[in-house]
């Protein structure tokens, strides 16, 4: 009885979850649509053109948005990795302030500071940079990547590296063969969470960008304020595809056995 | 004495990134929204701002609403999560593990996007109605967009957050909750028995943490209410958002103000949930 009541359970939570992508995918491929039918009279490619046009702006900004989501991603990495050493492999005084500390700017929201160095990024030359964008986006990524990989560091017991220590391995090669690959998978999942949400980024890029610096979320905003549904639904998917892809890799690299939830750490905005 | 250093020198590009980056960048808007921009010759400091949005007619307007959003989101959120996860506690865990991720990964311009298609007054929900016979034309379908209730936005972020909630509560029903229930049973208990007096005990403090952050998520977040808000009053970001972009520097203490209470606000909510999380660390 339990099992048939969890599989209604589920179909409901699917078919919920679902739901805001069936209009999506409709749209994307609409010719015409009018009010009260349930499926489209005509279908056409008229979205799909739009979005790989030559010379058309889709190309320049998914290129934009993915060369600052992966700098973003190796940089909020660089940056998390030995905070997440220290947090996961030591105990020390003032911990839970350093946490709280490295934690906050998950949970206030990052547009009051942004809007405070904005001053001062226009007087360094790095307001309506992809440079100056780049680096606001560190203030929401580098906390996800510090506190996944405090749990990765958290969970090395430091067996193994002992044992080769033990070996005569120094304690370089002792991080770089034995350490290292046992927090990789780890590495990869925050590399991901930190591309993910510097692709989300909207009004952090708008602030610092200024108009100058075009990204995938900028050219869905302006659609999605207009009126052609076609062009929106069309935007919106190709916004999403690093996030479904970004699934399907996680949740392989996860392996079938590993029920931990890859994204049970935090709060993803 | 070598650990301290070790540690020190570890943490230290994390803290220094977000040292100079938040901290640096909300000193920065205390700083002005204290009135304080000798770059264009304002010297003097005042509380003016924060008395002047204070008082204001929009601010006030402002914080109802944003306090309504991220409360009906938040008791809406936590309790369809608490549902979801009731339901699907059985049943096999990757599926809606993996069901349960995507509204979690997918950006929030997506749903807000995929969910103004569903409840637009030409949107799916009321071509099924029309379909049904209860509408004959849009205009006869509510509004659902731009509206005084926020229902697209209080909509998109429940879409967004419940899965985040329902995994926090599942990994608990799968875990202690399940073994405890276990002993419960053998001892006798029934099933209103074991949940009230077994399995709700072991959840509710990992319920009341996830639907903090969820409220201090919605409370600060300008996106969504961006997009599919009224222009009347709209929620707080908003109001900073579009006070910051007045092309009159004189406004400018005022949205920094909003900013700080904002920030204070959520802080507020972050340390509770801090509170909250290293509790639960402890018992577990």
């Amino acid at each position: 009885m339990g099992k048939g009541r969890a599989g209604t359970g589920l179909a409901v939570v699917a078919a919920l979850v679902a739901l805001p992508f069936v209009p999506l995918l409709l749209w994307a491929f609409a010719g015409e649509w009018r009010f009260p039918d349930l499926l489209p009279s005509e279908w056409s490619l008229r979205g799909i053109a739009y979005l790989v046009e030559p010379g058309g702006r889709i190309l320049g900004a998914t290129l934009t948005s993915l060369v600052i989501a992966g700098a973003t991603a190796m940089a909020s990495v660089a940056v998390g990795l030995p905070a997440g050493m220290a947090l996961g492999g030591y105990e020390f005084r003032l911990k839970g302030l350093v946490i709280f500390f490295i934690l906050l700017p998950i949970l206030v929201p990052p547009l009051a500071s942004t809007m405070g160095v904005h001053l001062t990024f226009i007087r360094l030359g790095l307001a309506d940079t992809a440079f100056g964008v780049f680096l606001v986006h560190l203030i929401p990524t580098v906390p996800y990547t510090a506190i996944i990989l405090t749990s990765v560091f958290a969970e090395l017991t430091g067996e193994l590296e002992e044992a080769a220590r033990t070996l005569g391995a120094s304690a370089w090669k002792a991080f770089v063969y034995i350490t290292l690959p046992q927090v990789v998978p780890g590495v990869a999942v925050a590399a991901l969470f930190g591309f993910l949400i510097s692709w989300s980024q909207y009004v952090l890029t708008l602030l610092i960008g200024g108009g100058n610096v075009v990204t995938l979320p900028m050219l869905l905003f302006s659609a999605a304020s207009g009126n052609d549904p076609v062009i929106t639904s069309a935007l919106a998917l190709v916004f999403a595809l690093p996030a479904i892809a970004a699934l399907v890799v996680a949740l392989r690299y996860l392996g079938s056995g590993n029920e931990r939830e890859f994204l049970g750490i935090g709060k993803p905005s | 004495m070598g650990g301290w250093v070790r540690i020190s020198l570890l943490l230290a590009p994390a803290v220094l990134v977000l040292g100079v980056l938040f901290t640096g960048g909300l000193y920065a808007a205390l700083v002005q929204s204290l009135g304080y921009m000798p770059a264009v010759g304002m010297t003097e400091v005042s509380l003016d701002a924060y008395r002047e949005v204070l008082g204001r007619e929009d601010f006030l307007d402002a914080l109802l609403l944003t306090v309504y959003v991220a409360g009906v989101s938040t008791a809406l959120t936590t309790v369809l999560a608490v549902l979801a996860a009731l339901a699907l506690r059985h049943g096999p865990g990757r599926v809606s593990s993996v069901v349960f991720q995507i509204p979690l990964t997918i950006p929030h311009l997506v749903a807000a996007v995929g969910i103004a298609l569903v409840i637009s007054q030409t949107g799916l929900g009321a071509r099924l109605a029309a379909a049904l016979g209860l509408i004959g034309s849009p205009a006869e379908f509510p509004a659902f967009l731009y509206d005084r209730y926020s229902v697209g936005v209080i909509l998109t972020y429940v879409w967004k957050e419940v899965p985040f909630v329902a995994l926090v509560v599942l990994a608990t029903l799968r875990g202690v909750a399940a073994d405890l229930e276990d002993v419960a049973r053998t001892l006798g208990a029934n099933a209103w028995q074991r949940f009230w007096y077994v399995v709700f005990p072991v959840v509710a403090p990992g319920i009341v943490a996830a639907s903090l952050i969820v409220f201090a998520f919605t409370f600060g977040a300008f996106e969504v209410p961006y997009l599919l808000g009224q222009d009347y009053p709209t929620m707080l970001p908003v109001v900073a958002y579009e006070e910051y972009r007045s092309i009159l520097l004189s406004d400018r203490p005022a949205a920094m103000a909003i900013n700080i209470l904002i920030a204070l606000i959520t802080a507020a909510f972050a340390a509770a949930y801090l509170r909250f999380a290293r509790n639960l660390g402890r018992r577990g």
